[in-house]
């Protein structure tokens, strides 16, 4: 007999390239698309009206499609695990399918749902389209770990074969013999509900600036491709006060829900350059913007903590203020720098901003400025932001905070600076932040330093109807850049004056697993190397292994693999002890002498067999192959020669 | 652990069923009793025991010291706490956990004459602020060689009353007597107080760094470098730095300055800065030839006037906030001894001169880093091809380099890589 089939919508909300839906028809009577209004929810209070009306104008499209086909949509309310038996019951489903999910908590869910089907006797199919690869195997490469650098991921991928062709779309022959029963009361029971259902205020809400759904995706994509063919430059775009602004030809919310499929854009893409560069083979910056989500979706993929700095193997933990009050500012637009609070506007009006805004406000959040925690404007990203995906939001924020990654952090965006370099005129200010619209451009970005006349004039008197700059931004990154070098100097056992080399070497760095590890002959190979300052500290207090233990001994927390993990990666203070107990080096000349805790060579630090150091990394052999790199096997040899 | 603890096979748990074997032969009696010493942990030499337990945290540490009377003993050993770090966080205001009160107070009754190497780091809260103080006024019978007040997050010691800073600090001034480094960036400590460093630490304090403690005066600064004629680091804001204080360092008594870090802050737009006169950089260059000059600049671009205007010895040169096109090209001019230059900003024009000419003329150069600039690859690249291999380190934002005709972003990699003997790549952000 024909199975009757369920394919599961949960991402990949579309028609097109959908493979796992079209496992659904194939051979089927009947089949049946359903979504379940909940598990990517879960926690729906955090979601911002903008992406919930974004998901449900999806689910619309979707069902509107469908009724093409005869079929229809049906959204469930509840969770999948304690409905879908009753499900395969009433419609007799002999086939479930769904599209892959990366991440670690839909990894777990689906695990558990497999399980429930199978025990009903349904068989599953599961298939790969939300990214471009299939990550396990980027993982395996690169020695089962996930690549830490961008770079690395560069090199893997271009050893990889390309990406699987798009499948057919959905349609009257692919659907063949297999049909979908609608009941009579189908609206009524399995409709997309409205946004007032849901419970949201719709009144004042203006029209959508990004609409969501597949339909629309595919439009963009025909604009986006026609944009780039009539520009014939592949290189990326330069920033200017219009890039600002939202654009009918941005993909990246319909990536994120999957109204677009990435290997449609990925081959749209290289058909468009093979046509415009006469058949020349494309670089991998062409798919820059597919190949960066990829690389947050391979690193969060097998990391179950990877949204969090504590007990997350790839995050460096940084000591960040708890301050509600002045993330609320950021959050609330009210940080009194109009640039930052421009953005931020933006952001809660539209749901989208532009990658560089994105850098600008994070920078500001954590390391710029307030020191906030990276988590905590991840939260907010996660309300906001239409495109914000657990995998690529949480590793942005990580990255824009040099939390990992082996991030260079001499850079911090001004919040006033960085405005005025791009949009001199100050007119996305005056869109978004109508108060501050009589300011002339000299003001605009600091209006707390034009004349009173000039404020007076602007009817807008800085510090009542706008607020004041909440800090001092030179004196605020004067701190911060301090305590970010103390914090790599001490990952990178760095004890020089630079800067520069207080970031741990990212020459194909694989980091294997980890940003912490370090083999302890690194400490000889460095410039300043096997210099210690007198000044060490004991390792209580660190992390978790932290307070009570010498009295109670909790130590229950830390006996998992993580725990485990945490104590030898973490960047724990610990004490020379050579030096402690030899008690005289207390002062080296030519040696800075500085107040991070050194780490004693080999004592800690995981020291695994294939984590290398620094220098062994430069002439790692793998790179040999880097189809990327013509120059680097030459080079690597010429200096290896040398050494 | 338990191999060597005698009585223990029956319970041992089938992870060592060699040995009742053994202990069934009699002629193996001996050999099992050699066997049974080289196994007894317990009996291990306090030396060799000291050897282990330096590598192990203090979590560890206390683990082992449950194990019997002997690691116990060992745990308390006087070498094992010579240094400390107390963390002092709250729950409100930080995601840290802070050493536990009881372990603090531990110290303090049984290791703080021991404590030799002592750093405090405390969240923004005031209350961390003030029990780094409490334990600060405890530590009366301990001889500190160094000391450092670590702010994590907003410097929360400049919230406390002035005075009661000032008598913890000076009860380790006081009872010290043989610091050597000291670390009090952003704290409330003023003159007085470092005149009573100065009048107990004189002999031996070699690291002074203050940053940002705006209750210093130039004299009180100045008072140290007189007397304090072992002082080889420090570090201060410009506002102490004075031609006198430079001249003090430079005298004969004095050891040979190693490392001077200056941070130049602006508090409000359009501040003037003094100057400082080239002869007294250059007496200290005589004095300290290898010495090195660290400034970080947090100014407006209009408060550079008084900057590079003739030859100043800095070695590492940061720019935290946008730098104009001129005061680059001064730099290029006036500071032979760069190693290191960073800039996070500039306008929007090239910088294409301006970094031949410092590749030009500063030699040692052998790190530089560029944030938002604009640089043209032709430029960089011959920028890169002067100065060779001596750069080590050289990060620039992708978006830096504007391709010309010569070189697009592709080819850069490859040219730059060939000339640093390395492979090297522009930073690269996210797009997303």
């Amino acid at each position: 007999m024909a199975p009757n089939s369920i394919h599961w919508f949960r991402k990949g909300l579309r028609l097109h390239d959908n493979p796992a839906l079209q496992e659904a028809v194939r051979g089927a009577s009947t089949v049946r698309c359903v979504y379940f209004l909940d598990p990517w929810f879960a926690g729906s209070s955090n979601l911002g009206v903008n992406r919930w009306r974004f998901l449900l104008q999806c689910l619309d499209d979707l069902d509107a499609n469908l009724r093409k086909l005869n079929s229809r949509l049906f959204v469930i309310r509840g969770q999948p695990a304690n409905v879908f038996p009753r499900l395969f019951k009433e419609w007799d489903i002999s086939r479930l399918t769904f599209e892959y999910d990366t991440e670690p908590f839909g990894k777990e869910r689906d695990a558990a749902i497999k399980k429930l089907a199978m025990e009903a006797g349904v068989e599953v199919i599961v298939k790969t389209s939300h990214t471009l690869y299939d990550l396990d195997k980027i993982i395996e490469m690169n020695g089962g770990q996930p690549p830490l650098t961008y770079k690395r991921f560069q090199t893997l991928i271009s050893r990889m074969d390309p990406p699987e062709m798009p499948v057919e779309t959905l349609s009257h022959v692919v659907m063949g013999k297999c049909v979908t029963p609608i009941s009579e009361d189908h609206g009524d029971k399995y409709g997309v509900p409205s946004l007032e259902e849901l419970g949201f205020d719709t009144e004042g809400l203006p029209t959508a600036v990004w609409p969501g759904g597949e339909t629309e995706a595919l439009t963009r994509i025909e604009r986006h491709l026609e944009r780039k063919a009539w520009v014939a430059n592949f290189e990326r775009p330069r920033m200017n006060a219009n890039s600002l602004l939202a654009s009918p030809t941005g993909l990246s919310p319909y990536l994120r829900f999957g109204c677009l499929s990435c290997r449609l854009f990925y081959f749209r893409l290289t058909d468009l350059y093979r046509k415009v560069k006469k058949n020349s083979s494309p670089p991998l910056s062409l798919y820059g913007q597919l190949l960066w989500r990829e690389f947050f979706y391979t690193a969060a993929t097998t990391n179950p903590r990877f949204d969090k700095m504590e007990g997350n193997p790839i995050c460096v933990r940084i000591p960040w203020d708890r301050n509600p009050e002045a993330l609320a500012k950021w959050a609330e637009a009210k940080t009194g720098f109009p640039w930052i609070d421009a953005i931020m506007t933006q952001l809660r009006q539209e749901g989208w901003i532009h990658h560089l805004a994105r850098h600008a406000v994070a920078c500001f959040l954590t390391r710029g400025d307030l020191w906030i925690s990276w988590e905590e404007g991840m939260k907010v990203f996660e309300e906001l932001l239409l495109d914000a995906d657990w995998s690529v939001n949480a590793g942005s924020w990580m990255w824009l905070s040099c939390s990992s990654f082996f991030q260079q952090f001499f850079h911090c965006y001004c919040p006033v600076g960085f405005g005025r370099r791009t949009d001199p005129n100050g007119d996305f200010i005056r869109r978004y932040l109508p108060v501050l619209r009589g300011f002339p451009a000299k003001y605009i970005y600091d209006p707390w330093n034009a004349p009173e006349s000039v404020q007076a004039a602007a009817k807008c008197v800085i510090g009542v109807h706008y607020p004041k700059p909440m800090v001092n931004h030179a004196e605020a990154s004067r701190l911060n850049i301090e305590r970010m070098k103390q914090i790599y100097q001490q990952l990178s056992r760095y004890r020089g004056l630079g800067l520069l080399a207080s970031v741990p070497s990212t020459h194909n760095g694989n980091g294997n697993g980890t940003i912490m590890a370090y083999s302890p002959g690194e400490q000889q190979t460095g410039t300043n190397a096997a210099t210690t300052p007198p000044v060490s500290g004991s390792s209580v207090a660190s992390g978790n292994r932290t307070g009570s233990i010498l009295l109670n001994f909790d130590s229950e927390e830390h006996q998992g693999p993580s725990g485990l993990q945490q104590q030898q990666l973490g960047y724990q203070n610990m004490p020379d002890s050579s030096q402690v107990i030899n008690g005289s080096r207390l002062y080296q000349s030519s040696i800075p002498h500085d107040f991070t805790v050194p780490q004693l060579p080999g004592c800690l630090l995981h020291t695994g067999g294939s984590v290398t150091g620094k220098r062994e990394r430069e002439l790692d052999p793998d790179s040999e192959e880097e189809e990327t790199l013509s120059t680097s096997h030459k080079l690597q040899r010429q200096i290896a020669e040398k050494s | 652990m338990k191999r060597g603890q005698r009585g223990d096979e029956q319970e041992g748990g089938g992870s060592s069923s060699s040995e009742p074997r053994k202990r069934l032969r009699p002629q193996n009696l001996e050999e099992q009793e050699r066997e049974e010493n080289a196994l007894d942990w317990g009996r291990l030499p306090q030396e060799i025991l000291l050897q282990v337990f330096q590598y192990l945290p203090l979590l560890d540490r206390a683990f082992a010291s449950q194990v019997c009377r002997g690691w116990n003993q060992a745990f308390h050993m006087p070498e094992l706490w010579r240094c400390f770090e107390f963390e002092l966080t709250q729950p409100a205001s930080s995601y840290l956990k802070a050493t536990h009160p009881d372990l603090i107070k531990q110290i303090i009754k049984r290791h703080s004459n021991h404590l030799q190497y002592v750093s405090f780091k405390v969240d923004s809260s005031t209350e961390s602020a003030e029990a780094a103080c409490d334990i600060l006024s405890q530590l009366v019978n301990c001889s500190l060689k160094t000391l450092g007040l670590i702010s994590t997050a907003r410097p929360s010691f400049m919230e406390l009353p002035k005075s009661h800073f000032i008598s913890a600090l000076t009860v380790v001034f006081v009872n010290s007597k043989s610091l050597s480094s000291l670390k009090i960036d952003d704290t409330p400590v003023d003159d007085p107080s470092l005149k009573v460093l100065v009048a107990n630490n004189s002999d031996t304090l070699k690291l002074l760094k203050m940053s940002s403690c705006p209750h210093v005066s130039p004299a009180g600064i100045l008072c140290v470098a007189d007397q304090c004629h072992g002082l080889r680091e420090l570090a201060l804001n410009y506002h102490l730095l004075s031609d006198e204080l430079l001249l003090a360092l430079s005298s004969e008594r004095h050891v040979h300055l190693e490392h001077l870090r200056i941070d130049v802050v602006s508090e409000n737009p359009g501040q003037l800065f003094h100057t400082i006169k080239k002869s007294s950089w250059d007496a200290l260059v005589r004095h300290s030839p290898k010495f090195n000059l660290v400034m970080y600049f947090f100014l407006y671009e209009d408060e550079f006037g008084p900057f590079f205007q003739y030859e100043v010895p800095v070695t590492h040169l940061y720019f935290g906030r946008s730098v104009s096109k001129e005061v680059l090209g001064r730099v290029g001019l006036t500071c032979p001894r760069l190693v290191e230059l960073v800039v996070c900003a500039n306008g929007l024009r090239p910088l294409d001169e301006e970094l031949i000419r410092i590749a030009e003329r500063c030699q040692q150069l052998s790190a530089i880093g560029l944030g938002e600039c604009e640089v043209s690859c032709s430029a960089f690249v011959e920028f890169v091809k002067m100065c060779g291999r001596r750069l080590s380190q050289l990060s620039i934002m992708e978006e830096v380099l504007v391709p010309d005709h010569k070189y697009g972003l592709d080819e850069i990699h490859w040219e730059v890589s060939k000339h640093l003997g390395r492979v090297w790549f522009p930073d690269m952000m996210p797009t997303w």
